[in-house]
C-alpha cells in the first residue's frame, strides 16, 4: 500500500469514474442485452383529453415479429392499485387514479393507451400503426387560472374539481405587517414549464427470474430503492423478490427521480411472457410522457418600511400539477414553501399554494424542485423594493441580511437555517465583479445612449437541500424517510469496499465517497471500491436527489469508515499490546505515542482481522461497519451571484457576458466536481432564463414537442463562470458538509432577469417574465417605449 | 435488405441491413459498439456523432446504408494500444465531463474540430460545438478539454 498523505479530502482528485466514460465503455441501460429479449413500443394519446370509445390490436397482433399487444384491460389483473404519489400533501388532497395504460380516457398528450410486444424496436413501433383506437374528444383546459374557474372542463370528471388541494401557512402578524408598511410592492411572477432533458433518455429493461418468481428491472433511474419499494407495491411482488439496478445514468435532473409506468409494464410483460423485455424512451417521448419541472404562476407581496427594512412577505402561488399526480408532484411547491423569506430576516410570513390540475404532462422535481421558484419570487421583488426606494439592489439586501450564524435559526417561515454568512459572501461578490466599475460602464453607455446597454442583477440566496430528517419528512406528509446508509469493508488484503445507498448519475460518489473513506482509513482512494445503484448490492438507501447525497450519504460513508477505522484501532492496540488511548493513526499506520517504532500499519490489522488470529478476546473477526445515518436538520448552502448582461435593445438579444457566484457549501470534499455542479447548475438557471419554455396550444397540444422546437442553450449560448467560496460549516452533520447539486440553478434566474431589467431600466422597464428571450425583450422595450406594459 | 460494407474502428465489416436502419442502430446493435449513444433523434444533440472519413456526422440522422464503403471512427476507435486520444485525456484533466452521456458524441465534435481549425479561439470552439448538447457542464470545462488538446493550456 502506497503511503496516504493526511488528507484526500478537499483535493482536486480527478474523477474515477471517467475511463469508462471517455472510452465509450459505460453501461447504459440501453446497452443491456439478454437472451430472448423482446423490444415494447407505446401507443401514445395524441388527444389531451378524450374518451377512448373503441381500442383493438388485434391488426398489430398479426404483423410479422410482433408477439403481443397489451392494453389496460389486459393488465388490468397485474396491477396492486394505481401508479403512486407518495407526497400526498394535505389530508383532503384530490388525486386522480393514474393507470400505466389509460382505461376509459386519456389526459394528456403522450398518455399511454396501449403496447406492442416484438422482436425488435423498428417492428414494435410499426405495429403500433396498426392498433385501431377512436377517440372522442373532451373539453380541454391547459391555464391554471381557467382550470379554476366555474364552468372549466374538468380534467378528472369524478374529482368534480380542477384544485387539487390548497397548503397554508402564516406565520407571525402578516396583516399586521402589511397595514404598518411604508411601502408595498406586489408583483406577478411566471414560472414557466420546462422540460429537464437528461440527455440520456428513459431506459427500461425487466428480466423475470425464475428462481423466486422475482423480477430484476435494469432503468435509467436516480432512485433504484424507491423504484423497488413502488414495484412491489404496484405489482404485489414481495420487495425481497425485486431486484433494481440504476447502471451507467445519463443525467437525471429530477426528472428521472420518478417512478413511471413503463417500469411498472415492462415487468408485468416480461412475467407474463416469461421473457426480459426492454423499452428506450425516444426524445418526443421523454418530451410528452417524462415529467416536466415549475409552471407556477406566482403573486408575491412585500411590505416594507422607507428605509428598506422588510416587514413581511405574503406569496399566494398555483402550481400546475399537469393531469396526473407522478411520485412527488404535489410536494414540489411545498418544498418552496418555506424559503419565500430568502436571507432576509423579518417577522411575518404567509404561503398558499393551489395545486391545479390541466390536460398537460405531469410536472414532478426538476433540478431545484420549488426552491428556485422560491428563491426568484423573493430575489425579484427585493429587487423591486429597491428600485421603488432608490436604493442599491446590494444595499437593500445588505439591509435585510441575518447576523451571521453558525447555529440553528429560526426562519420566518417557522423552519431553522443552519449557518449564514451573507455578508461576506456579497462583499466577496462585490469584489470580484468590480461592481463599482461595472456601474460606472453602465453610466456611460446610457450616457452615451448605446444601443447595446449592459445589466447587473444580483441575487443572494440560500436553498434548503440534504433532504432528509425522517421525522420532518413524515410531518410533511413525505412518503419516503431521509435516511441514508453505508456499509464500509476493508478486506484481508487493506483493499476497501464501499456500499453507499445514494445512485449516482454524474455527481461522481465514486470518488468522492474514495477520497472520503481513504483519509478515515489511511488509504488511497485507488484502495476504495464504491458500490452503487444496485439494490442486490446496496440493499438499503433513498438515493440522489435534493442535494443529500453528500449531507446525508456521504456523511454515512464518513461514519461507517470511522467505525471501522475504531475498530482497527482496537486490533491494533492489541496486537501492539498498547492501550487504545495511547495510539496514534496517521498515513495509515498506528502508532505508539511516544516510541513511533512500535507500530502496525491498518494493512496488518486488515489481515490480521480477515485471519481472526490475533483479534482481541471477544471481538467478531473482519473489518466491516454499517450505518444508516438520519441528520436532525435540513442544509442550507448559500451565497451571492451578479449576472452581467449586455442586451441589444434593437434586436432583443441578450448575451450574459460574465457570471460571478461565490457560494457556500461548507467544506468541500472535491473542488473540481463542486465547481462543475456549480457550473451545471448556473447554466440551467441561465437556460430557463433565457432559453426555454415549454408550450402547449389551446388544445393541449405540446408545440416544443422535440429538440428542434424547445430551445436548449448550447456552447455558444453561455458564459464562463467566474466563481469562489467561502466555508461556514454546517451544524447540522459532523463534516459540516452541504449540498450544492441544486444550488446554481436556485440562484442564477433571478440574477439573469434582474440583469436584463437592469440593462432596460432606462426605458422604464421593470418587469419581464422568463424566457427573456429576443422577441419577449424586444416587445417589452416596444412597450415601455409607448407607455404601456408589455 | 441491402449490403452494407464498412470499416468501422479499423476493422472491416460486412452486413446485410434493413434499408431505413439507422447508422448508429447499425453501430449500436448489429456491431455491439454501444459507445456511441442516441440522445434525439432529430440530430440537434450529437450524442451519436461519429467520424465518417474523417468528417464528424450524426449517426441518428443517417442510415447504415449511406456509410456503405466508407470508413467509419466512435469514440471506441480513440484509443491506440491502450493510449488514450488526448482529447479523452483533455476530458477526463478539465473534468469536461459528468454524466458522461454526451461525452462521447463530444470527444469526437471536438476532434473534428480541431482538425478543421487547429487554433480556435474560445468563440471558435463554441460555436464549433453548438451541434453538441451537454446538459451537465455548462460547457466552460468542455471549452477547457479542447483548449487543453489544441495545446493552447496545460
Amino acid at each position: 500500500m502506497t503511503e496516504a498523505p493526511e488528507r484526500y479530502v478537499g483535493g482536486g482528485v480527478p474523477r474515477k469514474e471517467d475511463p469508462a466514460l471517455v472510452t465509450g465503455r459505460a453501461n447504459w441501460t440501453d446497452n443491456i442485452k439478454l437472451p430472448g429479449m423482446l423490444h415494447m413500443a407505446v401507443l401514445r394519446s395524441p388527444f389531451a383529453h378524450a374518451k377512448i370509445t373503441n381500442l383493438d390490436v388485434s391488426a398489430a397482433l398479426e404483423q410479422p415479429g410482433v408477439a403481443a399487444a397489451f392494453t389496460a384491460e389486459d393488465l388490468a389483473d397485474d396491477w396492486a392499485g394505481p401508479m403512486p404519489c407518495a407526497w400526498p400533501v394535505t389530508e383532503d388532497i384530490r388525486m386522480p387514479d393514474h393507470w400505466p395504460l389509460a382505461k376509459d380516457e386519456v389526459n394528456f398528450m403522450g398518455d399511454a393507451v396501449a403496447v406492442v410486444i416484438a422482436d425488435d424496436r423498428y417492428t414494435a413501433q410499426d405495429a403500433l400503426e396498426f392498433i385501431e383506437v377512436d377517440y372522442e374528444p373532451l373539453g380541454v383546459v391547459v391555464d391554471m387560472e381557467e382550470a379554476l374557474k366555474e364552468g372549466s372542463p374538468l380534467v378528472h370528471e369524478d374529482l368534480e374539481s380542477n384544485e387539487s388541494f390548497v397548503w397554508p401557512l402564516e406565520v407571525g402578524d402578516v396583516e399586521g405587517a402589511f397595514d404598518q408598511a411604508d411601502v408595498v410592492v406586489k408583483e406577478r411572477y411566471i414560472q414557466q414549464r420546462l422540460i429537464p432533458n437528461a440527455i440520456e433518455p428513459r431506459a427500461v429493461v425487466a428480466q423475470p427470474e425464475p428462481t423466486n418468481d422475482g423480477i430484476t428491472l435494469y432503468t435509467a433511474t436516480q432512485v433504484p430503492h424507491i423504484v423497488r419499494l413502488m414495484l412491489s407495491a404496484g405489482t404485489g411482488i414481495p420487495d425481497q423478490r425485486v431486484r433494481v439496478v440504476a447502471p451507467d445514468v445519463g443525467g437525471g435532473f429530477g426528472s428521472k427521480l420518478n417512478f413511471y409506468a413503463e417500469e411498472i409494464l415492462a415487468t408485468n410483460i416480461a412475467r407474463r411472457l416469461s421473457v426480459p423485455i426492454k423499452w428506450v424512451e425516444d426524445r418526443s417521448e421523454n418530451y410528452m410522457a417524462t415529467i416536466h419541472g415549475r409552471d407556477q404562476i406566482q403573486d408575491i407581496e412585500l411590505a416594507a418600511t422607507s428605509e428598506g427594512r422588510i416587514l413581511g412577505v405574503r406569496a399566494n402561488i398555483m402550481a400546475d400539477m399537469g393531469a396526473y399526480m407522478q411520485l412527488v408532484t404535489p410536494g414540489i411547491p411545498i418544498l418552496g414553501a418555506f424559503m419565500y423569506c430568502g436571507v432576509y430576516q423579518f417577522g411575518a410570513y404567509s404561503f398558499t399554494c393551489t395545486g391545479v390540475f390541466t390536460n398537460k404532462t405531469p410536472t414532478d422535481a426538476y433540478r431545484g424542485a420549488g426552491r428556485p421558484e422560491a428563491a426568484y419570487a423573493i430575489e425579484r421583488i427585493v429587487n423591486s423594493l429597491a428600485r421603488e426606494l432608490n436604493m442599491d439592489p446590494a444595499e437593500v439586501r445588505r439591509k435585510n441580511f441575518y447576523e451571521p450564524f453558525d447555529e440553528p435559526t429560526t426562519t420566518p417561515a417557522g423552519i431553522q437555517y443552519d449557518s449564514l454568512n451573507l455578508p461576506i459572501v456579497l462583499d466577496r461578490v462585490l469584489e470580484m465583479a468590480d461592481y463599482e466599475g461595472l456601474r460606472e460602464e453602465q453610466r456611460r453607455r446610457r450616457e452615451e445612449g448605446d444601443p447595446v446597454q449592459l445589466g447587473i442583477g444580483f441575487s443572494t440566496y440560500t436553498e434548503i437541500c440534504g433532504l432528509a430528517p425522517s421525522q420532518v419528512l413524515a410531518s410533511l406528509r413525505y412518503g419516503a424517510p431521509g435516511w441514508e446508509s453505508a456499509t464500509v469493508r476493508m478486506f484481508g488484503s487493506g483493499k476497501v469496499e464501499v456500499v453507499t445507498g445514494t445512485s449516482p448519475h454524474g455527481q461522481g460518489h465514486v470518488t468522492s465517497w474514495s477520497q472520503i473513506t481513504a483519509d478515515a482509513l489511511g488509504v488511497t482512494p485507488d484502495d476504495v471500491e464504491v458500490i452503487h445503484g444496485d439494490t442486490a448490492t446496496s440493499p438499503h438507501g433513498l438515493d440522489t436527489y435534493g442535494s443529500r447525497s453528500l449531507p446525508v450519504g456521504g456523511v454515512a460513508v464518513h461514519l461507517a469508515a470511522n467505525k471501522v477505522a475504531d475498530k482497527a484501532k482496537k486490533i491494533a492496540a492489541h496486537m501492539l499490546e498498547a492501550s487504545e488511548d495511547d495510539l496514534e493513526f496517521e498515513g495509515g499506520r498506528f502508532s505508539v505515542a511516544g516510541s513511533p517504532d512500535q507500530n502496525v500499519t491498518i494493512k496488518d490489522v486488515a489481515s490480521t482481522a480477515f485471519w481472526g488470529t490475533n483479534v482481541p478476546e471477544g471481538m467478531e473477526p473482519g473489518l466491516t461497519a454499517d450505518t444508516f445515518y438520519d441528520p436532525p436538520n435540513f442544509v442550507f448552502p448559500f451565497g451571492a451571484h451578479i449576472c452581467v448582461v449586455e442586451v441589444d435593445t434593437e434586436t432583443g438579444k441578450t448575451r450574459v457576458r460574465d457570471y460571478f457566484g461565490v457560494d457556500d457549501c461548507g467544506p468541500v470534499i472535491n473542488p473540481i466536481i463542486v465547481d462543475g455542479q456549480v457550473h451545471g447548475g448556473i447554466a440551467q438557471g441561465i437556460a430557463q432564463a433565457l432559453y426555454e419554455e415549454a408550450i402547449y396550444d389551446e388544445d393541449g397540444m405540446l408545440v416544443t414537442g422535440s429538440m428542434v422546437d424547445y430551445m436548449i442553450p448550447g456552447a455558444p449560448e453561455l458564459p464562463n463562470y467566474t466563481l469562489d467560496r467561502t466555508v461556514t460549516p454546517s451544524p447540522t452533520n459532523p463534516m459540516g458538509v452541504k449540498g450544492i447539486g441544486e444550488a446554481g440553478t436556485i440562484g442564477s434566474p433571478p440574477a439573469v432577469i434582474n440583469a436584463v431589467i437592469d440593462a432596460l431600466e432606462p426605458f422604464g422597464v421593470t418587469h419581464i417574465d422568463m424566457p427573456a428571450s429576443p422577441m419577449r425583450v424586444w416587445e417589452t422595450i416596444q412597450a415601455a417605449k409607448n407607455g404601456g406594459d408589455a | 435488405m441491402r449490403k452494407v460494407q464498412v470499416k468501422v474502428n479499423g476493422r472491416d465489416f460486412e452486413h446485410e441491413v434493413e434499408p431505413r436502419t439507422l447508422l448508429v442502430h447499425y453501430l449500436r446493435e448489429t456491431l455491439n459498439l454501444t459507445g456511441t449513444m442516441v440522445g434525439c433523434n432529430t440530430s440537434n444533440c450529437g450524442a451519436c456523432t461519429v467520424l465518417m472519413d474523417g468528417e464528424s456526422v450524426k449517426s441518428c440522422t443517417m442510415f447504415a446504408v449511406q456509410a456503405d464503403g466508407r470508413e467509419i471512427t466512435t469514440v471506441q476507435g480513440l484509443a491506440e494500444n491502450g493510449n488514450w486520444h488526448p482529447m479523452q485525456t483533455a476530458f477526463h484533466e478539465q473534468h469536461g465531463l459528468q454524466c458522461g452521456y454526451c461525452t462521447p458524441g463530444m470527444i469526437i465534435a471536438s476532434i473534428s474540430l480541431l482538425q478543421e481549425n487547429p487554433d480556435p479561439s474560445e468563440e471558435e470552439i463554441r460555436e464549433g460545438l453548438e451541434g453538441n448538447y451537454c446538459r451537465c457542464t455548462g460547457y466552460e470545462n468542455i471549452i477547457k478539454a479542447v483548449q487543453q488538446a489544441a495545446g493552447q493550456t496545460s
